[in-house]
């Protein structure tokens, strides 16, 4: 099935704000592509139609009233399920957080809503952002749209299948490790990891607190501009937020590339597939004929950064992860006594993969094993951050592929964590150094399933991500299904 | 006095921890009160809840409160990170506490004790607080509880641990030590300093070594000291404890011992042989305090005189004559400093009257109600310690319309030793009516006359009686002075 | 089997899993333990590339920001309101969060 994205945020919401449409209208349409197709995709763990309609409603009538009803009046938005959303069920994808109704929004979510945006759901993830295909979430995994034998990819998967599935124009992931960008790839959506700081964490539950940033999905590379610059700025509540407000990324969408310079990361084609590496490349070409100069270049350090982030991310969840003890929400096994009470709760509450990084992190960290494993890998943090450093001062922008692969079968690596953890090669070193990263669907691999291209560029740099976004994304228009670019040649 | 009391030829050694919750406004990492005895669980939020997704935002006035301590302690106030101390237990909603491990903001100063001794900081680090918990069951205490109840609004609260050298040598100067920190802290302005209340709460390293030792022996530390006196307690039953296992042939195990006040002994809460594994790691959520040096000399300029340096200032009242430590004197200067009277004291000695007499009638009559004392209009209170100086009134008098005037908020002296009915009586009046009393009793007048200094009294309560308490005792003895020196 | 067996000498052993589990407030039964130990060992196994980098004279990086003193002014703002939060715990009791009985005291 090769799925039809609804309409695009920015039309919508255009049609609702000059009234040639209503908000109503616009997410009982959404409701209804719910209703019909999650069946299969299980794209969301909740679905808020009351909350919905209402908000819709809200929307209407600052309308009929002449107000400003925001940039996004009336898009309906899907809202990963680690993201706290006031009196509605946020779960993480884990029984542990089962029937907890968070008494606050995340800033994120206040700003959707300050905006227009109808929040009609909560989207699957990996339990606790911990997976790269959704499959561990706690209420079951989410299909591929495009294929529903394969997984979406994780941990955002629900986010961007629901986006890719047609059922809302734009969604909220996370991406600790790739989680936003590797399920966009997988799915054939956009979405970008932003600067680590530029958008506020207030109300995401934290997995690794130093490397999770809240992003946009969307059908296109102008809506998540639009979305970016909805959620993005300062938050006073946030103390790692940063202060220095990007510009309205909307508006530089369509700048071009001309006079930009690329590097195209050879450590990150060496692990990939034929079909996703010549994907790349076509990639390069696109950016080459809109006028940037292009070229390989390698970074050796960029190696080292799975190895580090699976010390590092696991450390800091397992500290993360221990207030779900039981004792003031969520789940709790009575016990006799509180350590056992503790116990049991987080014995039950978890899944498997939680356990194991968990068990990872708590080990890196502990007496006698901190310095060989969780500050060594600080120091490849240091080293693949210099790294770039070096290369951004000949370079604007990094291109490789998103994912070493298309989208791969429900079940394939459940059962081999390594295996799975390898899928995030490529995504990771953006989240070591806080950089921002966007994956922009280029085509299809050989089996058909879409295949992402990701750009990176030094922090706060997202205008030029976005530019070279829109140009990878204009050329992959020209790209047709069979996976046969069409029409580059002929651009240059 | 230094040692183990009761036991030659052992030395102690000391260092204290105290925990000190800071005088803000709201806590240290979210806006909600910071405010102690309220309705439980109506000061929280999803910060200080650990509440998933939350996240910490540092209180300012805390961070500077925290440099005004370290500042008042001759520390140095050095760039500082948070980091996470990890374990899990119920009055601690994240399961970590956020604290300042190997970068605190204060680290290395001194602090004086009143006999001139001084006692190294190691460090002064901010970090929070936890929750409350109510053991519920047969005994009210965690031992024996059928099931506790947590109360959130202690957590997040800001604290100061405050950690010293193990420089303390003897009960009574660990004693000190606590009073004289207890001084600084409600000087500047941190702390309320109040012990009963938990917002100071100590805790002591103590250990033993043969005198002229220089090896540390095995420590132990003690919890639960919920005022000076079971401080001092505490440390000298621990110290003969230990000494008595050392004598024995026995060694000392490093543990965390429970001060048991109704027992009057240390017993064990918990052996140290399984090393706690905290897995400190720097906290994300929160970035480094880097102070400048505007901001540590804006710090420093807003300190008032501290306890020593004010201690010294009233002792210069009185001149030639110093107060000797441990002395009477000494310990009503130490007074009227902690209350914070110095004020009353200077006023009066400035307007003529008797130091002795103004730090006497201050930490005595006025610091039985220091807040009102602190409030009373100043030219009040000098006004009435004249009248007892210039033998206006009796000291029996000043302390009545003394009390009057801190029930009242201030006032004229004269105004209501008149409403008393304490009529200043005049010199003649004294005069006349110590010669009634010569005239009524000469026998006793000639054995005065003689050398019998003791029947000044006997005269003075005579007249005393006469007056019905209003005449001055010293005018009194005076006009007898001035009769027997008659030819 | 146990995972320990023929594992090289230095690697992760059953019982120190068993020990991480204990500070992690999990159970694992024998099987998981077992299974535990030896998908750690192979992802440890991995990361030894960066176990054995020379770096000494390298700082750490804990974080990717350069950002200090972000303070907030000493002001109240208004918290939760009690029923809401006491309606999501577990158990409750007198306006408290309720627990079984604690075996130890607090660090
Ligand atoms: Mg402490
Ligand atoms: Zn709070």
């Amino acid at each position: 099935m090769r799925p039809s994205p609804a309409r695009t945020a920015s039309a919508l919401a255009d049609a609702v704000r000059s009234g040639s449409t209503t908000a109503a209208a616009v997410v009982e349409e959404s409701l209804a592509a719910i209703a019909h197709g999650d069946g299969e995709v299980h794209a969301f763990v909740t679905v808020l139609a009351d909350d919905a309609r209402r908000q819709a409603a809200e929307v209407d009538r600052r309308v009929a009233a002449g107000e400003d009803p925001g940039p996004l009046a009336g898009v309906p938005v899907a809202v990963k399920d680690n993201l706290c959303t006031r009196g509605a069920p946020t779960t993480c994808g884990s029984r542990i957080l089962e029937g907890w109704h968070p008494p606050y929004d995340a800033t994120v979510v206040a700003r959707l809503r300050q905006a227009g945006a109808v929040v009609v759901g909560k989207s699957n993830m990996d339990e606790f952002a911990m997976g790269s295909s959704t499959e561990t979430s706690a209420f079951g995994p989410t299909r591929n749209p495009w294929d529903t034998s394969r997984v979406p990819g994780g941990s955002s998967g629900g986010s961007a299948a629901a986006v890719a599935a047609g059922f809302v124009p734009l969604a909220l992931g996370s991406d600790t490790g790739g989680s936003i960008r590797q399920p966009a790839a997988l799915c054939g959506v956009v979405g970008l990891k932003p600067t680590y700081g530029a958008v506020s964490r207030y109300g995401l539950v934290a997995f690794a607190s130093s490397l999770d940033q809240v992003g946009p999905f969307a059908t296109s590379v102008v809506d998540a501009a639009l979305l970016f610059d909805v959620i993005g700025g300062h938050d006073p509540l946030d103390s790692t937020s940063l202060d220095r407000l990007p510009p309205r990324m909307a508006s530089v969408v369509g700048d071009g590339v001309d006079g930009l310079s690329v590097g195209v990361l050879t450590e990150h084609l060496d692990g990939a597939a034929p079909d996703v590496v010549r994907r790349v490349h076509e990639a390069a070409e696109a950016c080459a004929a809109a006028g940037a100069s292009v070229e390989e270049v390698s970074v050796p350090e960029v190696r080292y950064g799975l190895s580090a982030y699976y010390l590092i991310a696991p450390a800091e969840a397992s500290s993360n992860l221990a207030r779900y003890d039981g004792v003031r929400f969520g789940l709790r096994v009575a016990a006799d006594d509180v350590v056992a009470m503790n116990t049991a709760t987080r014995t039950a509450g978890f899944g498997a993969e939680v356990k194991r990084r968990i068990m990872l992190g708590t080990y890196a960290l502990s007496a006698g094993y901190v310095d060989a494993y969780y500050n060594q890998a600080l120091r490849v943090r240091t080293l693949i951050a210099e790294a770039f450093a070096t290369t951004y001062r000949r370079f604007d922008l990094l291109l490789g592929p998103t994912s070493p692969t298309t989208a791969f079968a429900l079940g394939a690596k459940l059962e081999d964590p390594l295996a799975m953890y390898l899928s995030d090669v490529c995504t990771i070193p953006s989240n070591l150094a806080g950089h921002p990263a966007i994956s922009v669907p280029f085509g299809t691999g050989d089996d058909g399933l879409p295949v992402g291209v990701q750009l990176m560029a030094p922090a706060l740099a997202e205008n030029t991500l976005l530019r070279a976004a829109a140009v990878v994304e204009a050329a992959a228009a020209l790209v047709d299904g069979d996976g046969n670019a069409v029409g580059v040649e002929e651009q240059r | 006095m230094s040692g183990v009391p009761g036991h030659d030829g052992w030395e102690l050694v000391v260092g204290l921890e105290v925990h000190c919750e800071l005088k803000t406004a709201t806590k240290l990492f979210c806006g909600c009160p910071n405010s102690f005895g309220d309705e439980p669980n109506t000061n929280v939020c999803p910060v200080c809840l650990g509440l998933p997704g939350s996240l910490p935002v540092l209180n300012q006035r805390a961070v500077e409160l925290a440099m005004a301590i370290g500042t008042a302690l001759h520390c140095d106030i050095r760039p500082s990170t948070f980091h996470r101390k990890n374990y899990f237990y119920p009055d601690m909603p994240k399961d970590y506490q956020i604290s300042q491990y190997d970068e605190p903001i204060n680290a290395d100063g001194w602090l004086e004790l009143p006999d001139g001794a001084r006692v190294g900081i190691v460090r002064a680090h901010l970090e929070e607080d936890t929750g409350k918990t109510t053991h519920a069951g047969a005994s009210g205490r965690i031992h024996g509880a059928d099931y506790s109840l947590v109360d959130y609004n202690r957590s997040g609260v800001p604290l100061v641990e405050i950690v010293s050298a193990p420089d303390l040598r003897s009960p009574a100067q660990a004693r000190s030590y606590a009073a004289e920190l207890r001084a600084i802290l409600v000087a500047t302005g941190a702390s309320d300093g109040k012990m009963e209340e938990g917002s100071m709460r100590v805790d002591a390293n103590v250990s033993v070594r043969r005198a002229g030792s220089s090896e540390l022996g095995t420590r132990c530390e003690i919890k639960n000291l919920n005022s000076l006196r079971s401080l001092a307690h505490a440390v000298e039953h621990e110290a003969q404890r230990q000494v008595e296992v050392l004598e024995s042939g026995g060694v000392v195990r490093q543990e965390t011992r429970h001060w048991d006040e109704d027992r009057g002994a240390t017993v064990t809460l918990r052996s140290k042989e399984e090393a706690e594994d905290y897995r400190y790691f720097l906290e994300p959520d929160l970035v480094p305090v880097v102070p400048d040096d505007g901001w540590r000399s804006a710090v420093a300029e807003a300190l008032p005189p501290m306890p020593a340096a004010r201690r010294r200032k009233l002792g210069a009242l009185f001149g030639d004559e110093p107060v000797e430590p441990g002395g009477a004197r000494s310990d009503q200067v130490a007074t009227v400093v902690d209350l914070g009277l110095d004020e009353l004291v200077e006023a009066a000695v400035a307007e003529g009257v008797p130091a002795a007499l103004a730090l006497a009638r201050t930490a005595n009559e006025a610091a039985t109600d220091a807040d009102a004392a602190r409030r009373l209009p100043l030219v009040s209170y000098v006004a009435l310690l004249r009248m007892e100086a210039t033998g206006e009134l009796t000291a029996t008098q000043v302390k009545t319309v003394l009390a009057d005037l801190l029930r009242d908020g201030g006032g004229d002296p004269a105004e209501l030793a008149r409403e008393r009915g304490f009529e200043a009586l005049s010199s003649e009046a004294v005069a006349a009516m110590v010669a009634d009393a010569i005239a009524a009793h000469p026998d006793e007048w000639g054995r005065y006359r003689s050398g019998e200094d003791k029947l000044t009294g006997f005269f003075t309560g005579a007249v005393m009686k006469a007056s019905r308490g209003q005449a001055d005792g010293k005018a009194v003895a005076a006009e007898l002075a001035r009769r027997r020196a008659e030819p | 089997m146990s995972a320990t067996e023929g594992t090289p000498a230095g690697r992760l052993t059953r019982q120190e899993v068993a020990h991480v589990a204990m500070l992690a407030r999990l159970h694992l039964d024998d099987e998981e333990l077992d299974r535990f130990t030896g998908q750690l060992a192979v992802i440890l196994d991995h990361a030894a590339d960066v176990a054995a980098l020379d770096l000494d004279g390298v700082p750490p990086t804990s974080h990717a920001l350069s950002l200090a003193n972000v303070l907030r002014a000493d002001e109240p703002r208004p918290g939760l309101d009690r029923d809401e939060v006491l309606a999501g715990a577990p158990d409750v009791e007198d306006h408290r969060f309720r627990v079984p009985r604690i075996l130890g005291e607090a660090p």
